[in-house]
């Protein structure tokens, strides 16, 4: 291992010793806020020497990984989002009664998992990643282990990542078997055009893939983890899992490959209209806004195949600008669940928000904006997103894609505005019993103000960040 | 003034982030706070009508700054004599609703005012924009404060009505999203550009069958906004149920958008498209003139009354601008403004009721003249105006729009003045259940007159509907290179340009030697290409 071999794994070398250093400090004294400083500031270290690696350049840190633009970009994202969950986590564990220290390792385990996804350049670096953070998930989503529902959500979530995991080797069993490799570089998609054994691998990869992002029809475990599940645990699964999964497959299986392959293409537009479809329809019933968000992310997953299938660069951009956007927003709606949720009850019923204007204003505006900004009205990050997304399936002339997205996405807006009249056009309910009164958490607060800013900055002026994006997945796809 | 129009655009924003930062508890200077920034932007835009150039036809006081460079997107401001009025409308309006809401609003006061602030930059910039994409933007950010204002102050219905009103637009300007998307992709193919210029989109010559597929999804965008028949139903109950500064608003300004989406964007991009869909565009136009009026008739609430008024009056400004010929469309402008001074002011008048009474039921009143005489009074001027009696504004704006539809058809101007005949009828039968005879319900015996307040917000609607009945000159002059651009793309026979070949003007002596019977003409017919009929003719032989 030679200095720029360092240099390309600092990041990842930094949360794991935060991790080392999170356990030893544990086993001296127990003390949560110190804890979840170590935490961050293992965050913070990683995240500024990812600057130091942008410098040295895209290169393989042997077969398994290979750290260019795009993983440094997306390793910014993942460490970011974990950021602000930790900030999250914090006012939500203060009200938990014992063990709160470990919950910060699950998480920094997890999200080395994530960075390692998005790294990976081979299939044993894939599933590594991806095993890590399905094993920390179990944990995390398990958290206050006293409350059935959070068990019952870990053990849901336990069984059916082991059931996908299965699939994804079997896949990967099957490539390596015909391709004779286990580098995605080196896997030349034409040959296994005529092998149905290479191209049936390549399916059961899908449906692990499918899983792991909750497509419909692959979606049946999301809802019930989502409301069982600690809230900041929900807005990690919701976002950095989903979203280091997605940056996998953009770089395993391009878009323009898929294309190529008309059994593919099949398989991903149904994928896709299913999820629009599915999500949107599926959230019109629900009373449970943990609930309703899960089945938005499912319809908001569904978008970016959309994008994903597109092709090019301008789709890779797309689809990195709007998982940008999608992270800022759903890390928003789940913060504000998180800040009214206690471990011993978590904030779902919509009976919980309503009259939340009067109560609490500025988290029913947070809320608000990031409700909106998911139903993708203007001035939002969720707007210029779905406006990419847009654009690049039109410029692929996907239209009859994009019909579907521009309906559902409409019947989409009649859930969202639903927890908007709640919070803001109806008096208060009996059942707040649960929601905690008076101020935000410090920590929570001072995340979901960045997040806001964020929110409306991204939705005002996106340019920077598109400019920076487009630099980084050019190349990729 | 390099950032002139910005200036205009954000000044109320500047106000509601201000507001977001004072304490709820502090109403009156909340109050203060708002009605201050609101005057301030009124007042900030009046040096518009003398910087705007009357002579110069092209956009004025322009900004340009890169947005978002990746896909072409800017942030491009600048007027034209349309957009002027528009903009001055707005201002003015906007600060009307606010100062007309100090006693209507009690509750959540904070809230209330950072909306109706938000509201008008959203406005301002929809008319400012010559980016379709910053004109989206701002075109979907309306809906916000607009839903939040029905929602939370409205009245009975106030819910369903809200859901309602965001649920039609929204789904009316995703469809016309990807009209604009379609428009640039095609533009890009054409120029090698990306970019949401609309000064270089109306340069381009689109494939017809292109054009059509466009209008369409522009004609969903707008229509709805206008709401033009069948688009309406959200109408009524929007206006129903909106606290009185939303009636206000959504009347006199929100309806403009879809009426100047057309003007600006369908008309002049799109010209193939339009002619092809001028006999579907006229028969809804007629059907709305008839429908909103009957409809109107029948009406026991006084609002709804006033809301289905705007449905035919909104029908008849399309009508004339589809008519496409210069008059019809000054006249359908002009008529824009009238709508909104004139319905703005009938919906304050019934504010001004509603806020004494809590009642809108027409059956609930009468004879008030006795009790409020200069309520009274304003009201029966802005009925007279609504109605189009002459010497008001309302006479002006339905000549023009009568004199376009005449020359285009005569079918359509009979059944344009049907719809002026049976305006005058529901608003004359209005006035006189609610004004004339005794006062028959006790509860209106010490309704007070009018304040010194409430007079300043309609003082400015009656010196302008007086203004532009008496001399519409300064706003007719305005509108003449707004008018001429629209023209040259979608009649091109009527601008100046084809009057040089001898169409509209007076035979030629080389045409009465051609042909002698031209002797007879006062002016010559234009063909459909523009060129004169007679001519074209005289060649043929």
């Amino acid at each position: 291992m030679n200095a720029t071999t360092l240099v390309l794994l600092g990041p990842l070398i930094a949360v794991g010793a935060a991790v080392v250093v999170l356990m030893i400090a544990v086993s001296i004294r127990r003390s949560h806020h110190v804890t979840a400083g170590i935490a961050l500031a293992g965050l913070l270290v990683a995240f500024l020497l990812l600057f130091r690696t942008t410098s040295v350049g895209p290169r393989g840190v042997g077969p398994l990984l290979l750290v260019d633009e795009y993983a440094i970009g997306f390793t910014g994202l993942i460490l970011a989002a974990t950021a602000a969950v930790a900030l999250l986590a914090v006012g939500y564990l203060d009200r938990l009664e014992d063990q709160r220290d470990e919950y910060y390792m699950l998480l920094l385990l997890a999200a080395l998992g994530s960075i390692v996804l998005v790294s990976a350049a081979h299939f044993a670096s894939f599933f590594l990643g991806l095993e890590l953070l399905s094993v920390s998930l179990y944990g995390l989503i398990a958290y206050p282990r006293t409350r059935a529902e959070a068990v019952e959500a870990g053990l849901k979530y336990l069984i059916l990542a082991a059931a996908s995991a299965a699939f994804l080797l079997f896949g990967m069993a099957l490539v390596y078997a015909r391709l004779g490799t286990m580098e995605f570089a080196r896997m030349s998609m034409t040959a296994a055009d005529r092998d149905l054994i290479a191209l049936g691998g390549v399916g059961l990869i899908v449906v692990g893939f499918g899983f792991k992002l909750a497509l419909v029809p692959f979606h049946l475990w999301t809802p019930d983890v989502y409301q069982g599940a600690p809230a900041p645990t929900t807005a990690f699964v919701s976002t950095v899992s989903k979203g280091a999964m997605l940056a996998l497959l953009l770089r395993y299986l391009p878009g323009d490959v898929v294309r190529a392959h008309r059994a593919l293409l099949v398989v991903f537009t149904l994928l896709a209209i299913a999820s629009m479809a599915g999500g949107n329809l599926l959230a019109l019933q629900q009373r449970n806004v943990k609930r309703l968000l899960a089945y938005s992310s499912i319809a908001h997953l569904g978008y970016l195949i959309v994008a994903f299938l597109a092709g090019g660069d301008m789709a890779a951009a797309a689809v990195a600008f709007y998982l940008a956007a999608y992270f800022v927003t759903m890390l928003g709606a789940f913060g504000v669940v998180a800040v009214l949720s206690t471990p011993a009850r978590e904030a779902g019923d919509i009976d919980d928000y309503r009259g939340l204007a009067a109560r609490r204003p500025w988290l029913a505006m947070v809320l608000t904006a990031a409700l909106l900004s998911l139903a993708g009205i203007p001035l939002t990050a969720g707007f210029v997103g779905k406006f990419y997304v847009t654009v690049a399936a039109g410029s692929a002339a996907l239209w009859a894609l994009l019909i579907v997205m521009m309906v559902t996405s409409g019947i989409g807006l009649f859930y969202y505005l639903r927890v908007v009249v709640a919070m803001y056009m109806e008096p208060a309910a009996g059942g707040i019993g649960g929601v905690p009164a008076g101020r935000a958490p410090l920590a929570g607060g001072l995340a979901l103000a960045a997040l806001t800013v964020l929110l409306v900055w991204l939705g005002i002026y996106p340019g920077p960040l598109v400019a920076f994006i487009r630099a980084a997945v050019a190349g990729v796809a | 003034m390099t950032h002139y129009l910005s200036l205009i655009l954000f000044t109320p924003l500047v106000g509601a982030c201000l507001l977001l930062v004072t304490p709820r508890e502090k109403e009156d200077a909340i109050r203060w706070i708002a009605n201050i920034f609101a005057g301030a932007g009124f007042a900030i835009s009046i040096p518009l009508w003398y910087w705007f150039n009357p002579q110069n036809a092209d956009f004025q006081l322009v900004e340009r700054a890169p947005w978002i460079p990746s896909i072409g997107a800017e942030y491009f401001l600048g007027v034209d004599g349309l957009s002027t009025l528009l903009i001055l409308l707005t201002t003015l309006i906007g600060f009307i609703a606010v100062l007309s809401s100090w006693t209507a609003i009690t509750e959540r006061v904070k809230e209330y005012y950072t909306f109706l602030l938000v509201l008008q930059t959203g406005m301002l910039g929809a008319f400012m924009s010559l980016d379709f994409l910053l004109f989206f933007l701002f075109w979907e950010v309306m809906l916000v404060p607009m839903y939040f204002l029905i929602g939370i102050w409205g009245s009975a219905n106030r819910l369903y009505s809200a859901i309602k009103f965001f649920l039609y637009t929204l789904v009316g300007s995703v469809i016309m999203l990807l009209g604009i998307l379609a428009l640039y992709f095609y533009a890009h193919s054409v120029t090698g550009v990306y970019s949401f210029d609309v000064t270089a989109f109306q340069q381009l010559n689109l494939p017809v069958n292109l054009q059509w597929w466009i209008f369409l999804a522009f004609f969903l965008g707008f229509a709805v906004k206008v709401p033009m028949f069948p688009f309406h139903t959200w109408l009524p109950d929007a206006h129903t149920d909106a606290p009185t500064a939303g009636s206000v608003i959504l009347a006199a300004v929100m309806l403009k958008m879809g009426t100047y989406g057309f003007l600006r964007f369908s008309l002049p991009i799109l010209p193939d498209g339009t002619r092809a869909f001028v006999p579907l565009m006229a028969v809804l136009s007629i059907v709305g003139i008839v429908y909103g009026a009957l409809v109107a008739l029948a009406q026991k609430d006084w609002k709804r009354l006033v809301a289905y008024s705007s449905v035919s009056h909104m029908a008849m400004i399309m009508l004339g601008m589809f008519a496409l010929n210069p008059v019809g469309i000054t006249g359908s402008i002009v008529q824009q403004l009238n709508h909104g001074i004139s319905t703005g002011a009938l919906f304050l008048l019934v504010g001004v009721v509603y806020e004494r009474r809590h009642t809108r039921e027409i059956a609930e009143y009468g004879g008030l003249s006795k009790i409020m005489p200069v309520y009274a009074a304003i009201f029966l001027i802005m009925t007279m105006s609504s109605i189009g009696l002459p010497a008001l504004n309302g006479f002006i704006g339905e000549l023009l729009i009568l004199q376009g539809v005449f020359v285009a058809s005569r079918m359509w101007a009979l059944f344009a003045g049907s719809g002026v005949v049976l305006g005058a009828a529901y608003m004359l039968y209005l006035y006189q259940r609610t004004m004339f005879g005794k006062v028959e319900n006790p509860k209106n015996l010490h309704l007070l007159d009018i304040s010194h307040r409430e007079f300043a917000t309609f003082a400015p609607l009656l010196v302008l509907a007086v203004w532009i009945g008496l001399y519409p000159a300064p706003f007719l002059r305005r509108l003449d290179g707004s008018v001429q651009r629209i023209v040259a793309r979608v009649s091109p026979q009527y601008s100046p340009t084809y009057a040089a070949l001898g169409c509209g003007g007076a035979p030629t002596p080389q045409m009465i030697a051609a042909n002698g019977a031209a002797r007879f003409l006062q002016s010559v017919p234009c063909g459909p290409d523009g060129r004169p009929l007679v001519a074209a003719e005289s060649a043929a032989r």
